[in-house]
């Protein structure tokens, strides 16, 4: 961290240094069989109540220390730290969000919703309630009878979202939550993101391969580079939240980043 | 996400009565049949065959062994190996099948016997299975279970591992158990490859039961086709043989109707 530290602040833009980490990933490799290196002696922190980025280009194993962080994959060496205290596994203070959303067909909307609560342990008039509260937030008042595949793209994984938000969990872990989604609704979708930001007091990580979307909603950025992945960078773009999400893509600011980001990566992607 | 999306999605309760029927596919069935039915009556028309009945005689054969019992008694008969094979064959097919699918010791000890099951001419085997156990009913129900045992338990199998590997960590991800990942997971997931191997399964166990029937001792539906053979009643064979037919395709829509009706909320409208 240190290290990745002091060669972003060689580039010109000061890093922050994390004052209250709430995820720590310390010394973490992954191996796949005994020879493909996923990840290699990543240390990272994330601050409470920020959305950090993860991005890279393909292979650069994002998702894999995304995975590991949420305790769905066990690292090779290394620990993972949350709140302070190793984990090894899956907690109720983590939520994720897949990619393909990982809804069930079967069940309705206000289930889904309501399926994070329910493996908790959470009385069923409660958990609905909640539920019911979450599918308002994310903009899918009117659709809890719904299945999803009565849904588009945008809306199932706006279901992801309120089971994740349902469990009140303290982190957040996006893997890659918008790229099943088309452009439209994407840049919607990130809007909607910022705005949850404000009203959730949550730490969000988020695996993205979209530089953009990175520079977009994120307040600090990881560039991994690949095999072995690797944090090759680390990025806080300054860009004022004060600026409208129309202004933002013409900001200069934005642009610059967006090109740095562009030229780091460059050199991976044949 | 607009308010028209909305109400589109909305708006697709109560239609009339009739376009239901129209989009039920109720009168292309029935047409469907009708067709049959007469190309049937036409080729029996032809004379191509001494044996083949016209579709009227079989009917009438049909209508006849329906009234004087002797089709029902046979029904009866042969329902006995039958039911008792299948509920051997759903347990014990859909218990491993779920058992190979989730633990992978039990799949190295069991898959192979399901894969040979599965690949020998099972019709082969039951004069072997007359040896073993006579002719009675154990050899009948042998012979149900050796038809349908194998793709019931190999449709569990891979169901079970069909499971969206997402969906179980999904459910991991919320702090679920093992317990919950399977009764709350897989095993919904899994239920409508599941169903579809069942309703393989129920196809043939009906092969096996008659199969069982024609070549170990004629009872029941075994025994109606080979005395109405013997005796040239041929519209009477005929007739046994649609019988057992539509009753098999009865048997399976019940079991498509249950699991819409029990599993997969989602199919209801």
């Amino acid at each position: 961290m240190q290290l990745s530290m002091t060669t972003a602040a060689g580039s010109g833009v000061p890093i922050a240094p994390v004052r209250e980490p709430i995820v720590e990933v310390r010394n973490v490799s992954k191996l796949y069989g005994n020879t493909v290196v996923a990840l290699q002696d990543i240390d990272l922190s994330f601050e409470k109540g920020h959305l950090t980025s993860l991005l890279g280009p393909s292979g650069c194993g994002k998702t894999t220390l995304l995975k590991i962080v949420a305790g769905l994959l066990q690292p090779s060496s290394g620990e993972i730290r949350v709140k302070g205290k190793p984990v090894n596994g899956p907690g109720a203070e983590r939520a994720f969000v897949f990619q393909d959303f990982a809804l069930m067909p079967w069940a309705s909307v206000l289930e889904n919703a309501a399926y994070g609560l329910k493996v908790q342990g959470v009385a069923k008039s409660e958990r609905e309630d909640r539920a019911r509260h979450y599918i308002g937030e994310v903009g899918l008042h009117g659709f809890e009878k719904k299945y999803p595949h009565e849904l588009s793209g945008g809306m199932r994984q706006r279901v992801g979202l309120a089971r994740a938000l349902a469990v009140d969990a303290d982190i957040l872990l996006m893997d890659e939550p918008f790229s099943a989604v088309d452009e439209q609704t994407r840049r919607k979708f990130q809007e909607d993101l910022m705005h949850l930001r404000e009203v959730e007091n949550k730490t969000f990580l988020f695996v993205t391969h979209s530089i953009e979307e990175a520079v977009y909603v994120s307040d600090r950025i990881v560039l991994l580079s690949p095999r072995p992945g690797r944090v090759s960078e680390i990025i806080d773009p300054q860009i004022s939240r004060e600026i409208s999400p129309d202004d933002l893509r013409r900001d200069e600011n934005y642009l610059d980043t967006v090109e740095r980001i562009w030229t780091g990566i460059k050199k991976y992607v044949e | 996400m607009t308010s028209m999306d909305i109400s589109r999605m909305r708006n697709t309760a109560d239609p009339g009565l009739f376009a239901r029927v129209l989009r039920s596919g109720l009168p292309w069935k029935i047409a469907s049949v009708a067709l049959f039915a007469l190309i049937w009556q036409l080729a029996a028309m032809s004379g191509f065959n001494f044996a083949f009945p016209s579709f009227t005689a079989m009917i009438a054969a049909l209508w006849e062994m329906l009234a004087d019992g002797s089709l029902i008694a046979a029904f009866l008969r042969t329902m006995e190996p039958l039911v008792i094979g299948l509920v051997f064959s759903v347990v014990v097919g859909v218990g491993s099948g779920i058992a190979m699918g989730l633990r992978s010791d039990v799949e190295w000890i069991t898959l192979p016997i399901f894969i040979t099951m599965q690949a020998a001419p099972m019709a082969a085997l039951i004069p072997l299975v007359t040896f073993v156990y006579g002719i009675g009913l154990a050899s009948k129900v042998v012979a149900v279970v050796m038809l349908s045992l194998p793709v019931i338990a190999m449709n569990s199998y891979k169901a079970v591992r069909n499971v969206s590997p997402s969906l179980v960590d999904m459910c991991r991800s919320y702090t679920g158990t093992r317990r919950q990942q399977i009764t709350q997971i897989i095993l919904p997931a899994a239920s409508p490859m599941m169903f579809a191997g069942l309703r393989l399964g129920v196809a043939e166990g009906f092969s096996g039961a008659v199969l069982a029937e024609l070549l170990i001792t004629p009872t029941g539906v075994g025994d109606l086709i080979t005395y109405h053979r013997s005796i040239a009643n041929f519209a009477h064979m005929y007739a046994t043989i649609v019988a057992i037919v539509l009753f098999a395709i009865i048997a399976v829509g019940l079991l498509q109707w249950v699991e819409a009706k029990l599993f997969r909320p989602e199919r209801r409208e």
